[in-house]
């Protein structure tokens, strides 16, 4: 099984885009800095509703509010990092597929997703009901949860250049 | 006279035990990039909504008496962690181009912001009766803040 995911990763950084990205001077970096715009505009909106979940902030607001001015946000700038990981990632796939850091990143971002997941089709479900009260516990664990997710993300990233490229 | 100050600022003691202290420059990094993070979030609502494309069911002036204050905190932030990773490593940023570049738009950034913010103290629906002029406005306050977070990843690269 770890064979043949190592067998894609190297048939994926032989393609000609991932070659082409891996060979630039700049091709790397700007697709980088996308990366970088948007990962940073998923943690800033996601942490406006966690915050809010977590009752810390926008308080005169209700969650749902909150929730629907920020979630557009953070899907579009979600899939603009998606996409701009996994060219970077086929660059140089081997590499990055048995980078450490890498490997927890991936790791954590599955973590964050299913407590989206779980938030959203449970806890989130019933927000009718506690939307304007007080907010359950569930719906608190799930904010501070997506917190410490998202930061040990965006850490593990900066943590991935640390260890793949010459300082 | 930059690589003088270089020299001195990285002979420093506080220089010192921030290069020595292997934990403290990705730990100072990742904060660093967090508060980026609070900043283009809050920047890119706003100013989506100055140019009218975004929440025109809120106000301008109630939407920037929101995001403004937690972007002066983050800005804060973004200072104090900044300025410690100069400090740590002076030569890789002061003589470069790209961070001075960053620079100089970090300070045309806060300055358009500081005007926006001012002038919808003096009148809440300044810049909903001006159109034309919020637009300008937001569209240069996102290419500064996108241009800032380029330049301070190219100045890694250079």
């Amino acid at each position: 099984m770890l064979m043949l995911v190592r067998e894609i990763c190297l048939r994926l950084q032989e393609t000609s885009f991932a070659t082409a990205i891996r060979e630039s001077r700049w091709l790397f970096p700007t697709i980088e800095t996308l990366h970088v715009l948007a990962t940073g505009l998923v943690v800033g909106t996601i942490a406006m509703l966690d915050l809010r979940l977590l009752n810390l902030a926008s308080r005169d607001r209700s969650v749902r509010e909150v929730s629907q001015e920020v979630l557009p946000w953070t899907w579009g700038s979600f899939a603009c990092a998606a996409i701009t990981g996994v060219l970077l990632f086929s660059s140089d796939a081997v590499k990055y597929y048995g980078n450490l850091q890498f490997r927890a990143k991936m790791v954590l971002l599955a973590l964050g997703g299913l407590n989206t997941l779980i938030f959203e089709l449970g806890t989130f479900r019933g927000v009718a009901a506690w939307d304007r009260g007080r907010t359950p516990l569930a719906a608190k664990f799930a904010g501070g949860v997506s917190l410490i997710f998202w930061i040990g993300v965006v850490t593990l990233g900066r943590w991935i250049g640390f260890t793949t490229t010459l300082q | 006279m930059i690589p003088e100050i270089c020299d001195w600022l990285s002979s420093t003691r506080v220089s010192q035990v921030i290069q020595d202290i292997s934990w403290i420059i990705p730990t100072v990094q990742s904060l660093h990039i967090l508060s980026v993070a609070v900043v283009m979030s809050s920047m890119a609502m706003l100013d989506l909504r100055l140019m009218g494309l975004t929440a025109r069911r809120q106000s301008v002036s109630v939407m920037a008496a929101r995001l403004l204050p937690r972007m002066w905190i983050a800005l804060i932030v973004l200072t104090i962690t900044g300025a410690t990773l100069v400090i740590a490593e002076p030569a890789r940023d002061l003589p470069n181009p790209a961070f001075q570049l960053k620079m100089a738009m970090l300070v045309a950034a806060i300055v358009l912001t500081a005007i926006v913010r001012r002038n919808i103290k003096k009148d809440e629906g300044f810049w909903e009766a001006r159109p034309g002029t919020a637009r300008l406005a937001a569209a240069a306050s996102l290419l500064l803040w996108v241009g800032i977070v380029v330049a301070g990843r190219w100045s890694a690269y250079l």
